[in-house]
């Protein structure tokens, strides 16, 4: 069976700044980032979907260690983010100094930004990744 | 099924560059184990063997055929189990089917680890591996990381205040500390530490400060299992495996909403605590995964010894200690007796049979009259396992 949405049509409209996920046929849930099944039925009856990429942080960490090859990237801002159409996904922050990030970003509304990692030697190729902006201070 | 038990434990001293191979420690560990049972090379059926990073910290791949040679294992089917920081525990799991099926009598399953061989920078790299690579790690998700955003969702969810929250993960870095002092094979045997270091110390990855992150580690820790006939004839002790759980996890973001519980771990020790015919109540002494400091208020949440959200008035408490309702980490735990990652779970299970058989009163970090231990081990985002160690005397 075909693989409905693999990583490198996701990374190519990310980089476009557009959000990619799957539709479930049988259960109407929204699955992102893609993954073989439906996340809430296991359906294999998905079908692509452009999201809005707007949601609301639900966490964070500033990452002040970083592994080997991304030492330049520290200290920086790892959120998650509940999208509006239900999926939590992974971005970045960059919308504020790291140093600063607190409490008071759970909750905060944002909307799709992107950066891609260029990958390292244990990388195949670069990857697109959400670095979100805050919504409500534009 | 046919009964399993531990008949024989080994276990090196852990800790930071030590000067020995993978293999070389894993080999003192297994004679250890073997020493215990009077168990001869030939008797040994089949290995099972837990190691994770061998491949980048000294170009060794394949470490578990090389390993039953160097024993005098030969020609026995071997097998490596890479399940991160889970990985004994899963090799642990499968050498138990093994035995109970009838298929083997007797078997050896540990594990080996040099985590430090490969530098701090490197490490981070290759323990960041055990999260998802194509859309968790490319924002830069590091493994001190993940327990950073639960912490952060933690303090949320349950309406506690980060700074309260705070104050309890740097009690059970603590607890952990002053029980490795009492560990002679522990990383920081000869380190105490107050809450005051905890909470001033450097930030790895917001909130955690170095002093709630477990270290970079090498050892190993080795057992041998026997099937409940084979066991009558190599102890008095058998200390008997009479529950199993195991369960998988997506990355970390598809875990939601499920957050900050961990639900694998939740149905694994489920599991377990079913297949023994016991509660969390039944639960003398525990060794659970504590990575990171919030990892462990959570597992023990999630293991049932605190209704979610309250697992770090266990510390405060005084209940994680011994003689309190639940002791747990009684080792000194990942945080201060090391976390050598392929080697971890045998070390837990190593420390549990060891309290059960009553071995560790010149130590002082006994638990009087313990029968029934829990031992946890979760895997990068996606392994948990569980067993239930019962005395068989």
């Amino acid at each position: 069976m075909e693989y409905k949405l693999p990583f490198r049509q996701y990374h190519k409209a990310l980089m476009k700044n557009q959000l990619l996920g799957l539709k479930c046929g049988n259960c109407g849930a929204i699955t992102c980032p893609p993954q073989m099944s439906c996340r809430n039925c296991s359906s294999y009856d998905l079908e692509v979907t452009q999201l809005s990429g707007s949601g609301k942080i639900t966490t964070y960490t500033t990452i002040f260690v970083a592994p080997e090859g991304r030492e330049t990237e520290a200290p920086y801002i790892i959120v998650m983010v509940e999208l509006e159409e239900g999926p939590w996904i992974m971005g970045n922050l960059y919308d504020m100094a790291p140093e600063r990030a607190s409490m008071d970003l759970i909750g905060r509304p944002v909307t799709l930004g992107c950066r891609v990692f260029p990958g390292d030697r244990y990388s195949d190729g670069p990857m697109a990744r959400p670095a979100f902006l805050f919504a409500d201070n534009a | 099924m046919r009964k399993v038990a531990v008949v024989g434990t080994g276990h090196t001293e852990f800790g930071s560059e030590l000067p020995k191979t993978e293999i070389e420690l894993f080999c003192e560990a297994a004679t250890e184990a073997m020493a215990e049972c009077d168990l001869g090379p030939q008797q040994v059926q089949a290995l099972f063997c837990g190691n994770v990073f061998g491949d980048f910290a000294e170009g060794q791949g394949m470490i578990q055929s090389f390993i039953a040679n160097e024993l005098g294992f030969h020609n026995v089917p071997a097998t490596r189990f890479e399940g991160a920081c889970a990985s004994a525990t899963v090799a642990i799991r499968d050498a138990f089917m093994w035995v109970a099926s009838g298929f083997y009598d007797i078997v050896v399953v540990g594990g080996t680890e040099k985590a430090t061989a490969m530098g701090t920078p490197l490490a981070t790299r290759t323990f960041a591996m055990g999260a998802e690579a194509k859309y968790e790690f490319a924002p830069g998700l590091t493994f001190p990381g993940f327990f950073a955003l639960l912490a952060h969702l933690y303090a949320s969810t349950y309406n506690v205040p980060l700074e309260k929250l705070r104050e309890q993960m740097s009690l059970v870095s603590v607890q952990s500390h002053y029980y490795g002092t009492k560990n002679p094979h522990a990383q920081f045997r000869h380190k105490e530490i107050t809450p005051e270091q905890v909470s001033g110390g450097f930030t790895v990855a917001s909130p955690l400060r170095l002093l709630d992150c477990c270290p970079f580690s090498d050892g190993a820790a080795v057992l041998v299992l026997a099937s409940e006939e084979a066991a009558k004839k190599l102890t008095d002790k058998p200390v008997y495996i009479t529950g199993l759980g195991q369960a998988s996890s997506p990355r970390l973001s598809a875990q939601a909403p499920y957050l900050p519980r961990i639900r694998a771990r939740e149905l694994s020790v489920k599991q377990a605590y079913e297949m023994a015919g016991i509660t969390p109540q039944d639960i003398d002494i525990c060794e659970l995964h504590d990575c990171f400091s919030i990892a462990s208020i959570i597992a023990a949440e999630n293991l049932g010894f605190a209704q979610a959200g309250e697992g770090g008035r266990l510390w405060e408490n005084g209940d994680t200690k011994i003689g309190g309702k639940i002791p747990i980490n009684i080792s000194g735990g990942l945080k201060a007796k090391g976390h050598p990652i392929g080697a971890t779970g045998a070390s837990q299970t190593c420390e549990i049979v060891r309290q059960l058989r009553g071995d560790l009163a010149d130590s002082g970090r006994q638990v009087a009259g313990a029968k029934t231990g829990l031992v946890d081990t979760l895997g990068g985002d996606g392994i948990i396992a569980n067993l239930v160690l019962q005395a068989g005397w």
